[in-house]
């Protein structure tokens, strides 16, 4: 019997439900998460109602309150999951996050951990202008001792939210919300899709794209609309801290070619740091420079077309392959 | 309920003396390996607020949490954390509470309830919050005691957490330790009202001003502010008002503290003075807190010379407890 296909929302939905089901130590906090409202996104609908407003509790709209109390309630060792309903609020509660959550572990000397969860949506490509529509990995991977995952389908989410809930280190989940609403086979039951694996969606030979999110669906398409010309293999990354060397090393080692692909801004990215250490570590091997596909250095602009220029497209990442591929 | 007159409990004065004594000895034996170059350190130095944790600390219990800020090494030395380990962490050492990790503004001591010192202004006390909603969850009858000082109470992390707290009548008391400024600061340029404890009433939670120099009356605020929040009546903010004897570093030359407000606060030396009280009003007698004086210096050159004497780090050390396990480039 195949997988249940079900929504991104549902399978996140799934892993919040086997979770609290699971663990008396896991709850929930967050703005709007609570039925009727069952957040912004609805990925926490029915969990109010089924486990309480003990364990799944509506907080005022303070981000800081909000990771602070996940922190201090995992440092007496709760595993809280803490909604932050669009990533650019991440902003307003950065200190929490990357001089508190973070750091506590190292500045303890190992004597109190974090075992909390962050998630929430990312938008981009959907109008909602330049404060609710960036994604912002790249500010966590820059501060040692966060975790973040990035996931691109509904089985991967449910997974790498199970992962990150029972992971002994803070871990940050942004959920494409454009992939919301996308359907997927996956497993009923518990799922684990382990922090630091990537996950091969189109096995090729040419070239290789690292990605992640929704933009592992434009290199699928840009995959698809090059076949019989190049053959592309797209690496999903799905968790950016840790992320799978070894993977990436294996891939790129055999096609001799690669092109980083996603949605923030492109300069001082995510993308930057793979290009330049998988440039460093197969140096010589390479038959192209390492390219990427990122979007404008611009806050991301309301106007449909504007927002178009500014985003990583399916049309750039084809020029791209076709760029490494000729060299 | 305690008759705000009749005499505290002799028991219970001794031991804020004694936990006020300790911070004072260690204080003035920290300036001075500073002051003759033995060890080159940050140092915030509490003297002057020693009173406040001291009494704060007899009114909770031995298994309650704390959560303070840097200028916190008399908070962590009431709260029960090992002063060999508090001093071998301020020097960096292998042996100091977090290996060396921390240092003096992040002293932490799981063990005896010191659950994070912060850095960053106020930004321990939405963390508190969540040490006191997990001991709620866990139904634990444990309290969490939050301590900051005045300048913490214009940043947006005290106003969210103090509004949260009261929104989940959490089991927590926050203490502001009002020492009158924030770093070079007059505390009256930087906030428009005359007391602190105002502030609470915007929250819905009970606000107290106490005079943080008088064990005595910060010991019953304390003590009834523990009480309602572990029978689950919410938290409490306590504005301990205080004053700072070495300005914000040391170092610090002072000159933003007018001369006569300094002297007059080093004239009421609140460490000295209880010594005096306990001594006239027959709770103890000379000879019997110069016991105590002496077993404390006996135990605080220990403590000093075994951090003096501990091995740093091993250089190792640096890629440990970023994660649970080492996360590869």
């Amino acid at each position: 019997m195949s997988d249940p296909q079900i929504t991104l929302a549902q399978a996140l939905n799934q892993a919040l439900d086997n979770e609290l089901a699971r663990d008396d130590s896991v709850f929930l906090l967050g703005e709007d998460i609570i039925d009727p409202a069952g957040g912004a996104a609805k990925v926490t609908a029915g969990l109010s109602t089924k486990y309480g407003t003990q364990r799944v509790r509506e907080t005022p709209i303070s981000e800081q309150a909000i990771i602070g109390a996940a922190t201090g309630a995992s440092l007496l060792g709760m595993r809280p999951v803490a909604e932050i309903m669009i990533a650019d609020f991440y902003a307003v509660c950065l200190d929490q996050l990357a001089n508190h959550a973070a750091k506590l572990r190292y500045m303890s000397g190992g004597r109190t951990n974090v075992p909390i969860t962050v998630r929430g949506l990312a938008t981009g490509g959907l109008q909602f202008g330049a404060q609710h529509s960036q994604m912002v990995e790249a500010w966590f991977a820059h501060t040692p001792g966060l975790k973040i995952a990035i996931p691109s389908t509904p089985a991967d989410g449910k997974g790498l939210l199970t992962a990150a809930i029972r992971d002994d280190d803070p871990t940050i989940i942004i959920e494409p919300a454009t992939l919301y609403a996308m359907k997927g086979p996956v497993p009923a039951g518990e799922h684990v899709v382990p922090l630091g694996k990537a996950d091969i969606k189109r096995a090729g030979s040419d070239v290789t794209i690292i990605t992640y999110g929704k933009q592992v669906h434009d290199s699928l398409d840009a995959a698809a609309q090059l076949a019989g010309e190049i053959d592309v293999e797209v690496l999903d990354l799905r968790s950016i801290v840790p992320w799978d060397a070894e993977a990436m090393l294996e891939s790129v080692s055999r096609t001799r070619r690669a092109v980083v692909v996603h949605q923030a801004v492109q300069r001082f990215g995510v993308g930057a740091e793979i290009a330049a250490w998988l440039s460093q570590e197969l140096f010589g091997s390479l038959a192209a420079p390492i390219l990427r596909v990122g979007a404008e250095y611009t806050p991301v602009p309301y106007s449909a077309e504007l927002e178009a220029a500014h985003l990583p497209s399916t049309a750039r990442i084809l020029d791209a392959v076709r760029t490494v591929c000729k060299a | 309920m305690a008759d705000d007159d009749a005499q505290l409990d002799a028991k219970i004065r001794l031991q804020i003396y004694e936990t006020m004594t300790k911070i004072n000895l260690a204080d003035e034996r920290v300036r001075g390996l500073l002051m003759s170059g033995k060890i080159m350190i940050v140092y915030y130095s509490p003297r002057g607020q020693e009173c406040i944790p001291a009494a704060v600390a007899a009114a909770m219990e031995p298994d309650d949490y704390t959560v303070t800020t840097y200028r916190g090494m008399h908070d962590s030395i009431a709260s029960g954390a090992p002063l060999g380990e508090i001093l071998a962490e301020m020097m960096g050492k292998a042996t100091g509470t977090s290996k060396g990790k921390g240092g003096p503004m992040h002293l932490s001591d799981p063990n005896s309830g010191l659950m994070v010192t912060t850095g960053i202004v106020g930004g321990g006390i939405p963390i508190a919050n969540g040490v006191a909603l997990a001991s709620q969850l866990k139904g634990l009858d444990r309290v969490t005691v939050c301590y900051f000082g005045d300048g913490a109470t214009n940043i947006g992390a005290f106003h969210e957490a103090l509004n949260l707290a009261a929104v989940w009548d959490l089991p927590i008391v926050f203490v502001c330790q009002n020492n009158e400024y924030g770093e070079y600061t007059p505390r009256l340029d930087s906030q428009r009202v005359e007391h602190i404890s105002e502030r609470a009433a915007s929250y819905g939670m009970p606000g107290v001003t106490v005079d943080g120099n008088d064990p005595d009356a910060t010991y019953r605020v304390a003590t009834e502010a523990v009480r309602r929040a572990r029978a689950g009546l919410g938290p409490t903010l306590i504005e301990a008002k205080t004053y700072r004897f070495m300005g914000h570093l040391f170092g610090d030359q002072m000159p933003y503290m007018p001369k006569e407000e300094l002297q007059a606060a080093i004239a009421a030396d609140p460490v000295p003075r209880y010594r005096e009280l306990l001594i006239a009003d027959g709770t103890a007698t000379e000879a019997e807190l110069g016991e105590i004086d002496q077993r404390l210096t006996g135990e605080l050159e220990q403590a000093v010379q075994a951090a003096l004497d501990a091995p740093l780090p091993d250089p190792a050390e640096l890629f440990t407890d970023v994660y649970a396990a080492e996360v590869p480039a």
